[in-house]
């Protein structure tokens, strides 16, 4: 436990240390906060589907986890670059624990900036529909950290450079985000487009976290709760065993 | 009697269709100054992955403190400590944090490490430096506090990869009174190896070449002169491994591996 622990911390202090890009971060979920949630307002309360605002917030939440947690996970590749992953790879712990320790520290990292936009988003007018459901949200919030997390150290764990970085936010990140009902609703869409977002572990994340938050969901909390767990188990799984592959 | 605290055996690792370390085998007694030596790209690198649990054999066995490298990778990575060629510090963080990390990867107890990083980071010259970021130092102070780091758990082995590579030579005599030391003081058996044979002579008792991943050669410095017929090593080197000048690997294996993919 200390192991994952000390893992764990070096990633927050890196962070922490990072003032840049922590205010970095920020800026996609405030652009999108303004050019979605207020250039799209009119047409979606004409369309009778209520206050924009109010439905996309919480998928811009879930977005600066999804970033900042893939982000987190491929400094993986920097820390092979830079040496220090053989460091821990001659250290006499398992490679699960480094795994483990990877992802919670990326994911809490993630759970820090989400938390920071759910207060950006309170400043341009979101209202949370009951603060009773709040440690719902936060619940949603840290599921989907902790999933995007693993996805992004287990993704980059076989890579050697950063050359394939621009795959990952083309084939994973805006994948993931777009198809996921973040910016529009799961109800009555085209069947393909229906199946995707079905098939997206993310959908559930942000249906959670909408739930919670504005009382307004499409899935069920057991079903959003339950696919979240066993995607990010399942995920943890894999990246281990690649893990364990891995030859420096 | 000296036990012999690594012993490799029929040693072998391909890289595909590629045979990078052919079927060596060598031993290093408890307590020796032990030099690999090779020109570029012959694998030395390779070799010590597989001594250090970062590279599976294709096929033979290890030894390293009577642990089987392959069937007790912790045991092992207990047993030694590494300067890796290639400097594997987090730049982030301080000379103490990186210190502490390894403490703790290591198993190591708060009121163990405190005491012992203090008086490491004393050894090394960087007392004054340990709440520095380690982004902020020289290539020498990195190598030192490297060395620092490896020893923090009581290793009974230190692997050196080239650890005087691009140091003045100041730097270069300060680490290498430091390594003599602590194989004079604590026993430590050093692993080494290096491109510069006039640090062989001074250091090491015994060596090994390893040339097109074979053991070419092996002794004492004097052996190996002697079966050479020439007085200074660096004769005796260049005549085992022949004139011609050796491409630079870089990143071999991998590539070599994709290659062959």
């Amino acid at each position: 436990m200390q192991t994952v622990y000390i893992l764990w911390l070096r990633q927050l202090k890196r962070f922490s240390r990072k003032r840049a890009s922590m205010i970095g971060a920020l800026g996609q979920p405030i652009i999108f906060l303004v050019a979605f949630g207020f250039g799209l307002s009119p047409i979606f309360a004409k369309a009778g589907a209520g206050n924009y605002i109010q439905f996309i917030a919480p998928g811009i939440i879930a977005m600066t986890a999804l970033f900042t947690s893939i982000f987190t996970g491929v400094e993986i590749i920097w820390d092979k670059q830079f040496g220090f992953l053989k460091e821990t790879f001659v250290a006499p712990i398992s490679r699960w624990q480094i795994m483990l320790g990877k992802t919670l520290g990326g994911a809490t990292v993630a759970i820090i900036q989400g938390i920071l936009v759910f207060l950006i988003t309170l400043f341009v007018g979101f209202r949370p529909e009951s603060l009773a459901m709040l440690p719902v949200a936060l619940l949603f919030l840290i599921l989907i950290a902790l999933l995007c997390s693993a996805v992004g150290t287990t993704i980059a764990a076989p890579l050697d450079d950063m050359q394939s970085f621009p795959l990952i936010i083309n084939f994973v990140i805006q994948p993931l985000f777009y198809l996921s009902g973040a910016i529009f609703p799961l109800a009555g869409l085209p069947w393909f487009l229906d199946i995707i977002t079905r098939l997206n572990p993310l959908s559930y994340g942000i249906d959670g976290l909408r739930g919670a938050l504005t009382g307004v969901s499409h899935f069920s909390y057991l079903t959003n709760f339950s696919v979240l767990v066993g995607v990010t188990l399942l995920v943890l799984a894999i990246g281990t065993r690649i893990f364990s592959k891995i030859e420096i | 009697m000296t036990v012999n605290i690594i012993e490799v055996k029929n040693l072998t690792r391909k890289f595909g269709e590629l045979v990078a370390v052919n079927d060596i085998s060598f031993t290093v007694p408890a307590g020796e100054v032990f030099a690999f030596l090779g020109p570029n790209g012959a694998d030395k690198t390779t070799t010590i992955k597989m001594l250090t649990t970062l590279l599976k054999p294709t096929a033979g066995e290890i030894f390293l403190n009577q642990h089987n490298v392959e069937e007790n990778p912790n045991e092992t990575r207990r047993s030694f400590g590494i300067v890796f060629q290639d400097p594997s510090l987090d730049n982030e963080l301080t000379a103490y944090e990186n210190m502490q990390m390894h403490a703790v990867l290591y198993g190591l107890s708060k009121s163990l490490y405190t005491a012992r990083i203090t008086e490491l980071l004393e050894l090394v010259g960087l007392s004054d430096r340990r709440d520095n970021f380690v982004k902020t130092f020289s290539g020498g102070m990195k190598r030192r506090l490297e060395i620092a780091r490896g020893l923090l758990h009581h290793p009974k082995v230190l692997f050196l990869d080239e650890p005087t590579i691009g140091l003045d030579p100041q730097t270069r005599n300060h680490i290498w009174n430091y390594i003599k030391d602590l194989n004079e003081k604590e026993n430590v058996t050093v692993f080494f190896t290096t491109h510069h044979m006039e640090e062989v002579e001074r250091y090491a008792r015994i060596i090994a070449i390893i040339d097109h991943g074979k053991i070419i050669a092996q002794g004492t410095v004097q052996s190996i002169c002697a079966q050479a017929g020439v007085e200074r090593l660096e004769d005796a080197f260049i005549k085992l491994t022949g004139h011609e000048v050796r491409a630079e690997k870089s990143n071999f294996s991998k590539s070599t591996l994709r290659a062959f993919r």
